[in-house]
C-alpha cells in the first residue's frame, strides 16, 4: 500500500540538493539583465565624453565666460550662451506658470469630481493631446495662436498691464509668450495625466479621515488629498519640465529665434534646442560647430540641475514613516 | 419643536412596536430606524433599528461581512461616499433625522466623529496640526483657542504626556497605538456628541489594545460611543450593551453581560461560543 505522503507518480522524481543542470539558465538570465543595466550607464558616459571632446576647442577658447557672454556672432567667431540659456529657462518658466494650475485643475476634476464615464473619455482626450506631433502644434502656433496673440491677447495685456516691463513693447505675436504658450499646451497633458494617477493613489483612508472631522469635498481635496500627493505632483511637473527644456520644433516655430534678453514677453527670444536645430546646417567653421556643441552641454547641465532640484524636493516633502494603508 | 415632537413620537411608536422600554428611547443619543444600506446591488444592512444610549458604550459584533461596519458608517453619513452606495431609513441624532433632505452631511460629521481601523493621520501635518485640523475646518484660527483644545484633546486621548514636547514634529516616530490615540484626539477636538469606532484596535498589539479600551471607558463620561469589533472579548470588556449582527440583520441587542451569559437567540449563542464566525 502507498503511503499518503509518497510523491505522486505524475510529478518528476524528487531531485537532490546539489545545483541542478539548469543552474546555468539563472546565470545567463542574470548576466543578460546586468548587461542591459550597464549599457544605460555606458551610453550616458559615451554621450558625455563625446560632447566634452567635441566642445573642447570652444571651451579652450572662451573659457567659463561662455556662460555669461551675451554676444553670439558667427561672423567674428565670438560665442556666448547666455541669451540661449535665458530663452530656454524663460520659455519653460512661462509654460509652467500657465500650465501647472490648469493641469492641476484637470487632474483634480478627473480623479475626484468627474463621473467615471466622463473621466474615462476625458482622460483619453487629454492623452490624445500629448500625442500630437510637435511640428503640428508649431504650425497651429504660427497660423492660429500667434495672430490671436498679436491681435487680441497682447494688445489687451499691454493696455491693462502695460506699465509692467513684462508686457511692454509692440505686440509681435511671435515671441517668448508664444513659445511659452506652445510649451504649456504640451505640458498640460503630461502633468495632468501623471497628477491624476498620483491623486488616484491617495488612500481612501486619508479622504475618510478628512470627511470624518467634517470636511467638505473641497476641503478634503485641499487639506488631505493634495498634500498627500504633493511629491508625486512635483514629480509630474518636473517630468513635464524635462520635456519643455529640450523641446525643439514647436518652440523654434513660434519663439522668433532672435538671441536677445528682453524683459518683455512680447519680444522674440531663442532657446538652446532651437538654436542647435537651426544652426548646425550653417555652422561652417570648426569653432562654430564646437560652440554649438558646448551649447548642447549647457542644456544637458541645465536639465541635470533641474532634475537634481526635483529629486531634492521630492525627498524633502515625502510623507515618511506614518502608518497609513 | 413641533418637528422634533413628531420625530420623538415616531421613535415612541417604533419603540412600542419593538417593545423597547420608554426610558431607553429617551436616553438614546443616536438611533437608527429601519436602516437598509446597499453597495450597488448588495444589500449589506437589512432593516436594522437600534438605539445607542447617551454616555454609554454600545458594541456591535458579528462575523466579517455581517454589515456592522456599514451600519456604523450610516450613522455619520460616510456610507454614501462610496460610489454606488445608498441608504434607506432614518437616523435620529438627538431626535433629528440626519437623512432629512435639508441636512448637510458635513454638519452631521462634525457632531458624529469617527475613528478607523488603521490610524490615518495626515502625514504632511505635524502632531499639533493633525489635532487642530478639524477646528481649522470650522474656522477656528485663534492660536490660544487652538492650543487649548489641542492640549485638552490630547489629554483626553491619554497621549499628551508622550507628545507634549514634540507637538511641532511629524508623528512618524509614534507607535501604532500612539498613532491611533492621536487620531482619537483629532476626532475629539471638534467635540462630537457621538464617537464611532470602527475596529479601532484590530491592527494593534494587546498592550495598545488595552490602552484604547481604557480610553474608551473614560471617554464615555462625555460621549456616546459606538464600537464595532470582531473581538468578542473586547466587546465584553468594554461595552455596556452589545448588538449582534448576522448577514445584515440585527439578531440580538441587550446589555452586554446578559448577551454574553444568557443569549436568547440560538445564533447568538452559536457565535459567542465560537461555533462559527
Amino acid at each position: 500500500m502507498r503511503s499518503v505522503l509518497s510523491p505522486s507518480a505524475l510529478l518528476p522524481p524528487r531531485s537532490g540538493l546539489t545545483r541542478g543542470h539548469q543552474a546555468w539558465r539563472d546565470g545567463a538570465f542574470r548576466a543578460t539583465l546586468t548587461a542591459c543595466g550597464v549599457s544605460v550607464i555606458l551610453l550616458v558616459a559615451a554621450v558625455l565624453v563625446q560632447l566634452i571632446a567635441a566642445a573642447m576647442p570652444a571651451i579652450r577658447q572662451f573659457g567659463p565666460s561662455f556662460l555669461w557672454t551675451v554676444r553670439w556672432d558667427p561672423v567674428h567667431s565670438v560665442f556666448g550662451a547666455l541669451t540661449y540659456a535665458y530663452g530656454t529657462l524663460a520659455s519653460s518658466l512661462v509654460a509652467l506658470i500657465l500650465a501647472v494650475p490648469v493641469s492641476l485643475g484637470v487632474a483634480i476634476y478627473l480623479a475626484e469630481i468627474a463621473p467615471a464615464g466622463v473621466s474615462t473619455v476625458l482622460s483619453f482626450v487629454v492623452e490624445l493631446l500629448a500625442s500630437i506631433p510637435s511640428v503640428i502644434l508649431g504650425l497651429w502656433g504660427i497660423f492660429v495662436m500667434a495672430p490671436w496673440l498679436r491681435n487680441a491677447v497682447e494688445p489687451a495685456l499691454s493696455r491693462t498691464l502695460g506699465w509692467l516691463p513684462l508686457f511692454s513693447g509692440p505686440p509681435y505675436g511671435i515671441g517668448l509668450l508664444a513659445g511659452g504658450m506652445i510649451l504649456a499646451i504640451m505640458l498640460v497633458p503630461i502633468v495632468s495625466s501623471v497628477s491624476r494617477e498620483v491623486l488616484k493613489t491617495v488612500p481612501v483612508t486619508q479622504r475618510e479621515a478628512a470627511y470624518a472631522i467634517g470636511a467638505t469635498r473641497w476641503e478634503v481635496i485641499h487639506r488631505a488629498v493634495l498634500p498627500y500627493g504633493r511629491t508625486g505632483i512635483i514629480g509630474a511637473v518636473i517630468l513635464g519640465l524635462g520635456r519643455t527644456l529640450g523641446e525643439t520644433m514647436a518652440v523654434t516655430m513660434v519663439i522668433g529665434n532672435r538671441p536677445q534678453i528682453s524683459p518683455s514677453l512680447f519680444q522674440p527670444a531663442y532657446t538652446i534646442a532651437a538654436a542647435l536645430a537651426n544652426e548646425f546646417s550653417e555652422a561652417t567653421t570648426d569653432i562654430y560647430v564646437s560652440a554649438l556643441i558646448e551649447l548642447a552641454m549647457v542644456l544637458f547641465v541645465i536639465t541635470l540641475i533641474v532634475n537634481a532640484i526635483a529629486r531634492w524636493l521630492v525627498w524633502r516633502l515625502a510623507p515618511r514613516g506614518v502608518v497609513s494603508a | 419643536m413641533e418637528i422634533s415632537n413628531t420625530l420623538f413620537s415616531r421613535a415612541l411608536i417604533d419603540a412600542a412596536a419593538r417593545a423597547i422600554p420608554l426610558e431607553q428611547v429617551v436616553a438614546d443619543q443616536i438611533r437608527a430606524v429601519q436602516i437598509n444600506a446597499y453597495y450597488g446591488r448588495t444589500h449589506a444592512v437589512r432593516g436594522v433599528s437600534l438605539g445607542f444610549a447617551a454616555n454609554r458604550i454600545t458594541a456591535v459584533i458579528g462575523p466579517s461581512g455581517c454589515g456592522k461596519s456599514t451600519l456604523l458608517r450610516c450613522l455619520n453619513r460616510m456610507h454614501e461616499l462610496v460610489p454606488g452606495a445608498r441608504v434607506e431609513g432614518r437616523v435620529l441624532l438627538d431626535g433629528e433625522d440626519i437623512y432629512a433632505p435639508d441636512v448637510d452631511p458635513v454638519a452631521v460629521r462634525r457632531r458624529v466623529g469617527m475613528v478607523f481601523q488603521r490610524a490615518n493621520p495626515f502625514p504632511t501635518m505635524s502632531i499639533y496640526d493633525n489635532v487642530a485640523a478639524g477646528l481649522r475646518l470650522n474656522g477656528v484660527h485663534d492660536r490660544r483657542v487652538l492650543d487649548d483644545v489641542v492640549e485638552r484633546s490630547l489629554r483626553q486621548a491619554a497621549l499628551w504626556d508622550e507628545v507634549k514636547d514634540v507637538l511641532g514634529r511629524s508623528g512618524a516616530s509614534l507607535s501604532g497605538g500612539q498613532q491611533q490615540r492621536w487620531c482619537i484626539a483629532r476626532a475629539l477636538a471638534v467635540q462630537p456628541e457621538v464617537l464611532l469606532m470602527d475596529e479601532p484596535a484590530s491592527a494593534l498589539d494587546p498592550a495598545s489594545t488595552l490602552k484604547i479600551e481604557e480610553l474608551a471607558r473614560t471617554l464615555r463620561d462625555n460621549l456616546t460611543i459606538v464600537l464595532v469589533t470582531h473581538n468578542m472579548q473586547q466587546a465584553a470588556r468594554v461595552s455596556d450593551s452589545t448588538a449582534f449582527m448576522l448577514s445584515g440583520e440585527l439578531v440580538e441587542f441587550r446589555p452586554t453581560t446578559e448577551l454574553f451569559t444568557r443569549p436568547k437567540d440560538q445564533r447568538t449563542e452559536d457565535y459567542i461560543t465560537g461555533r462559527f464566525g
